[in-house]
């Protein structure tokens, strides 16, 4: 092959340069990357704007602020709570493999190995009324929103007990009592539609006046490196900015979009600077270890909860699996892979947290042994539960086939004969 | 060219004036005016009509917003949305930039999480642009969320031939999206239509896709009393006999259907009694009333604007196949236009939309009074 054999040397060394601090651009006084503009404070944040172009320098004075304390970044209960849900991403993705190559599940199912310290590190941070979008790598972000495990593998099953009963798929996981609005097959089609979720919540917020104490509802998009040649990407890149909409843009950069490589498909693979060029704040983060991420992803979302904007947040991060269940995976050299699954997030964390002594090896152990029963229970309430019944065909095609729904009579509304005339309460 | 009795260009004011206007009607129109209608004392132009749907829904409803390009401070690029910007602000009206996929897909997401919106695009041509969004995120997805995500948007526009606009500015799109189950595509003709309608879609929990017609939009039409009151809404999935009549049926939506009249007049003086269905509903088509009006006529010419192939009329040609196949005294005519991208020069695009001309002879065709071609030629 013509394409350089692994450009990891290049795409990490920028990393490591920023991190010790080279290239960093003059930050104001107060040091922190993403400093906190004073509202109204139009000139401040002008030059607020353009100084927190590279921002990811902020993790080093903070990791160095940290180191110094000597205290972990995380508390005991955070810090299980991560592992936890990392290793529930991981187990789950297992045995969808397994499940599949027993023809349990079959169509398009994209397994998310490797990528788990993303979907932790942001999503554990979030509320109930969050919301979170993704692609049709979906399976851990539904499960780190907090769909139940079971729900999931039901719905790749193509039972009736599951989320979306068997209607949607691998692909499509949409679950409206925790906010994850879908699971998008087509690359870029997630984006607009967070930025539309990110719209609604300040509409609520300013136009409706139905405030939280907290502040805007936050949105996550998901996607990755491949999305971010997509026109789309751009479109809502600048109308986020242009409306300050409280969105968080999730770049999940593994490196390969099915098998076309990144650096082959983008003009200027360093994806964080696309941030700003459309105004709002660009980081590029390691996406292994979940801890940076959480650091991040805080900022970002306190950013856009107080009202401050988009930030785009490019997470360095790697799938250890194939694109999808069918993908040979011939493209990836082996010793990109090994170099990748040397920094295996769930294995870094464990490695962390008994290090910091926030926990011992058998406590870990025992969250791994809970997550194993989890995940066969999971699959054997898959199992058992029910096909969809032959009803289900045509339901929910519309949320109201006759428009307008049911009266209070209980009988469909245009079919009352006053409707006709205009005279009917509607 | 057009064909279309009277033209006049609406001073676009909101309900609470145009109450008060009172303009003259004229020209045959009037007379199925004075027929169907109740006080026909009142008239207002499609373009009025649906800027006080638009006006009224907003003000019911604050979930309610309109988004699309120039529909803020130009006022709407053929002034439907006219004053709005005003009354409701820039956080209702929102002008968006040149980009299609994003703000539908951002109106699709609005929706998703609680909004109504209403996305304007120019023309339906872009919403080609914008096609993934309609169909994938909003169409679906009631039913790939089985019943969690339903999606209360409106995308509106207008569809179809304008004058001497090109191939890229002249497509009809009501076959395209009637394809798709999950939409619902209305096709408003009248004044009434337009405000009935489009406030049928506003309130309407599923996906709609608005087609209306931009030549009509300066068109002005008698409105009843009933039709301006602030709560008039019309049944999605009903069509509507403009013009009853016993020999044949003529189905028609949008501008065709003042094509449609026209004919069924010329063709009264020539002793055929033509029945004109106004579809309004192009998904749900209202099957039961045309197969209904079939049954009663036996023949059937369906009109539209759009091409021939994979078109509304062979839908309908279908629906009373199936349906009706043992009513029908001859085979279904089909007008539709010409199967050739939009051309520029006035008499070709006049030779590739349907005319008054053309559902005359389709329909003594269907009546086995048909003259030969080369005498009309």
């Amino acid at each position: 092959m013509a394409a350089p054999s692994f450009t990891a040397a290049k795409f990490l060394a920028p990393v490591a340069a920023r991190s010790g601090g080279e290239r960093a651009p003059p930050l104001p006084a107060t040091g922190a990357g993403f400093a906190r503009p004073r509202r109204g404070a139009q000139q401040q944040q002008t030059r607020l704007r353009t100084a927190l172009a590279v921002s990811s320098d902020v993790l080093a004075g903070n990791k160095a602020a940290q180191a110094a304390s000597g205290q972990p970044a995380v508390t005991r209960e955070e810090a299980l709570e991560l592992y936890e849900d990392m290793v529930l991403g991981r187990v789950f993705e297992d045995m969808c493999a397994q499940m599949y190559y027993r023809g349990k599940m079959f169509g398009f199912v994209h397994l998310y190995n490797g990528q788990e310290a993303v979907s932790t590190g942001f999503i554990k941070l979030l509320n109930q009324a969050d919301c979170v979008v993704s692609t049709y790598r979906d399976h851990v972000h539904a499960l780190s929103k907090g769909v139940p495990a079971r729900s999931v593998m039901a719905e790749l099953f193509g039972k009736a007990t599951g989320c979306c009963r068997g209607q949607g798929g691998s692909m499509h996981m949409f679950s409206a009592p925790h906010n994850l609005l879908g699971g998008f097959a087509f690359i870029g089609e997630g984006i607009p539609v967070a930025t539309g979720a990110a719209f609604a919540a300040k509409y609520r917020h300013e136009v409706l006046k139905q405030s939280s104490p907290d502040g805007l509802d936050v949105t996550l998009a998901f996607f990755g490196d491949g999305t971010c040649n997509n026109g789309q990407f751009f479109e809502c890149l600048n109308m986020a900015q242009l409306w300050r909409l409280p969105i968080v843009f999730v770049v999940e950069n593994n490196l390969w979009a099915i098998g076309m490589s990144h650096i082959r498909a983008t003009s200027d693979p360093e994806i964080y600077k696309k941030g700003p060029a459309f105004g709002m704040p660009g980081v590029h983060v390691d996406g292994m270890d979940v801890l940076k991420v959480r650091e991040v992803a805080k900022e970002a979302i306190e950013r856009a909860r107080r009202g401050e904007g988009p930030t785009l947040v490019e997470c360095e991060t790697y799938r250890f699996r194939g694109h999808s269940l069918a993908d040979p995976d011939e493209l990836r050299k082996p010793d990109e892979k090994s170099h990748y699954a040397a920094r295996d997030p769930i294995t870094a964390l464990k490695k962390y947290i008994i290090e910091q002594n926030l926990a011992t090896e058998p406590e870990l152990k025992s969250i791994e042994k809970k997550i194993d029963d989890v995940v066969e229970e999971a699959v054997e309430f898959a199992d058992a539960s029910p096909h969809p019944p032959r009803s289900q065909l045509l339901e929910n095609v519309f949320a109201d086939p006759k428009g307008f729904g049911i009266g209070p009579d209980g009988k469909y509304r245009c079919e009352d004969p006053k409707f006709t005339q205009g005279t009917a309460q509607v | 060219m057009l064909g279309v009795a009277r033209r006049r260009l609406g001073s676009g004011t909101v309900l609470g004036q145009l109450v008060q206007a009172l303009r003259p009607t004229a020209a045959p129109a009037s007379t199925t005016a004075a027929r169907n209608y109740s006080a026909a004392a009142k008239e207002i132009t499609v373009r009025e009509a649906l800027n006080s749907a638009l006006d009224e829904e907003m003000s019911a409803d604050p979930s309610v917003f309109l988004m699309g390009e120039e529909v803020g401070e130009y006022q709407g690029a053929y002034k439907i949305s006219k004053g709005l910007l005003d009354k409701y602000g820039p956080d209702r009206v929102l002008d968006t930039p040149i980009t299609e996929a994003g703000f539908t897909g951002i109106g699709v997401g609005a929706a998703y999480h609680g909004l109504r919106p209403i996305v304007e695009f120019m023309t339906f041509n872009f919403s080609m642009q914008a096609i993934d969004h309609i169909i994938n995120s909003a169409a679906k997805s009631n039913y790939m969320s089985s019943g969690q995500i339903s999606v209360p948007i409106v995308f509106r526009g207008p569809n179809g031939a304008a004058a001497g606009v090109g191939a890229q500015h002249s497509q009809c799109y009501a076959a395209w999206y009637a394809h798709v189950p999950g939409l619902k595509v209305l096709a408003p003709y009248s004044a009434e239509d337009a405000r009935g309608l489009l406030k049928a879609a506003i309130r309407d929990p599923d996906p709609v896709v608005f087609l209306e017609n931009e030549l009509l939009y300066g068109e002005s039409f008698p409105v009843s009393a009933e039709a301006l009151d602030s709560s008039f809404c019309l049944p999605i999935g009903k069509a509507k006999i403009e013009r009853q009549g016993k020999d044949v049926t003529i189905t028609a939506f949008s501008k065709m259907v003042g094509y449609a009249l026209q004919a069924a007049d010329i063709l009264a003086k020539e002793g055929i009694s033509a029945e004109v269905i106004n579809l309004r509903s192009i998904r749900p088509l209202d099957r039961a009333a045309i197969n209904a009006s079939v049954r009663k006529t036996t023949r059937l010419v369906t009109v539209e604007e759009g091409f021939p192939q994979h078109g509304v009329g062979a839908e309908i040609c279908m629906a009373v196949v199936e349906d009706s196949f043992e009513y029908l005294d001859a085979p279904v005519e089909r007008i539709a236009g010409a199967d050739v991208p939009m051309p520029y020069a006035a008499n070709l695009e006049r030779m590739a939309v349907p005319q008054v001309e053309d559902i005359v002879r389709a329909a003594k065709r269907a009546c086995y009074r048909a003259v030969p071609m080369a005498a009309t030629a």
